[in-house]
């Protein structure tokens, strides 16, 4: 089996590729590009991101032909593709960090700030924050309820249809920290920097 | 809810651990990687090198060091030490860390942090200041605490914050290697400045300066050094005494 890490300079992605070759051994095939027909042929796809909204969606347009690739990938053949961080927040509509941004718009929705409430809540929301499972989810396999998973954001995606939704997170509102639409997973915390609990997750979406 | 991070640190020199009182006086506390590793697996929750000589020397060493912690380490991995550049921090978050701490170049050109904050994301981009009293005032130390840039820390913590810095890792020079607590006037004040996590540093030499560190200073996570590589205490210690005191941490 072959899982592709699309590197799009995205930002910092050495974690993610450690994490998953770490998890996958000699039993499954890494790879890390941006070449579209590698992307195609393979069985799943990590879509990873760093920085901002904006940033993110420009270097994935930079590349030709990427998104229509990825589309292909996740919307038309359904094959699983799970998106870290940035990587989720592009599954919407549109977003709003720097300026107003379209996302891929697989799963309806936005991407906005998150409500430090005044700034009663520090942002970037850093640091390790536990998860509300609402939804079984195949990737939450053997995760307890309530486990810790490490976050860094100041955005969060709110969906139109809250049935996507598998976890959320408490911090200054429930944050939408899991999704899950048919074969789209999204996490917006990195289970590649989330110690034991986050290996098994990268584990359950390899073995999908 | 969000729980509060025990941070241990690990000054690294030549590729090897060691620990300065004051900056100075080195003891050789053992191999990062492997330390890192004990780190985490006893339930740090993320792990912060610092090359401390690294202005002067040839500092390729720590990119190996990185390199390997990286691939056995899966909580967060913070560098610092004689970051100049952009490129400097490319080339750390290359090779495995998720953030890096900038301190000397921080001050020298404020460049540096806002055009690596748009480039690589603020949620990397850790600005490191280190603090001492003068009067009824902080300033800024840089070249590992041997020049005063006489510049004010709260304003200055002010402007990183607004310059795109995601975390100020903030140190009592005064307090630094003296085991006698963290200056909590110092943190409190930066922490009510900023609305961006503040870590707590230096002069840690039990676990109530921990919980005074979150509790008194504001701080979002406490850095210690000695107190954790000596044996002093493990981790599980510490999180489990901050637990008992009402601190919430990840156990």
């Amino acid at each position: 089996m072959n899982v592709t890490i699309v590197d799009y300079n995205s930002g910092n992605i050495s974690s993610v590729i450690n994490s998953f070759k770490e998890v996958a051994q000699d039993k499954v095939n890494i790879e890390v590009t941006s070449d579209l027909n590698k992307i195609k042929s393979s069985d799943k796809v990590v879509l990873p991101g760093q920085g901002s909204f904006k940033s993110c969606v420009d270097a994935l347009n930079k590349i030709n032909g990427l998104s229509d690739t990825l589309n292909e990938f996740a919307i038309i053949n359904k094959k699983p593709l799970l998106g870290i961080c940035v990587g989720l927040q592009m599954f919407a509509d549109i977003g709003y960090e720097e300026t107003e941004t379209k996302g891929l718009g697989w799963i309806s929705g936005k991407v906005a700030k998150i409500d430090n409430q005044n700034g009663k809540y520090k942002l970037p929301h850093i640091g390790w924050n536990q998860i509300n499972i609402v939804k079984d989810s195949k990737i939450f396999n053997d995760v307890e309820n309530n486990s810790h998973m490490y976050f860094v954001h100041s955005y969060e995606f709110i969906p139109n249809d809250r049935g996507v939704i598998s976890a959320t997170t408490d911090y200054s509102s429930n944050i939408v920290c899991s999704v899950e639409k048919e074969n789209i997973f999204g996490t917006q915390f990195h289970p590649e920097k989330s110690d034991k609990m986050g290996l098994k997750i990268i584990d359950n979406f390899i073995s999908l | 809810m969000l729980k509060n991070r025990i941070i241990p640190c690990l000054d690294v020199k030549n590729g090897r651990v060691v620990k300065g009182i004051n900056f100075v006086d080195l003891k050789d506390a053992g191999d990062p990687v492997e330390q890192a590793k004990i780190y985490s697996d006893g339930g740090a929750d993320e792990i912060c090198f610092l090359d401390i000589t690294a202005s002067n020397e040839n500092r390729d060493i720590i990119y190996d060091v990185v390199e390997k912690t990286s691939k056995k380490c899966f909580v967060p991995l913070t560098v610092g030490g004689g970051i100049r550049s952009v490129e400097d921090i490319k080339k750390l978050l290359n090779c495995g860390a998720d953030k890096v701490s900038i301190n000397t170049a921080a001050v020298e050109n404020s460049n540096v942090v806002i055009d690596s904050s748009k480039k690589f994301g603020s949620q990397c981009i850790v600005v490191a200041i280190d603090a001492k009293k003068n009067g009824d005032k902080w300033e800024v130390f840089t070249h590992g605490g041997r020049k005063n840039s006489g510049i004010d820390a709260l304003n200055y913590a002010k402007k990183m914050e607004q310059n795109g810095a995601g975390e100020l890792l903030v140190t009592s020079m005064d307090r630094d290697g003296t085991q006698i607590g963290y200056d909590i006037d110092l943190m409190s004040k930066i922490s009510s400045k900023v609305n961006i996590p503040v870590i707590a540093s230096g002069g840690v030499g039990n676990l109530d300066h921990l919980v005074e560190g979150i509790k008194l200073g504001k701080a979002s996570a406490v850095l210690a050094a000695s107190i954790f590589h000596y044996g002093k205490h493990s981790i599980k210690d510490a999180k489990d005494y901050l637990d008992s005191k009402g601190i919430p941490v990840r156990i």
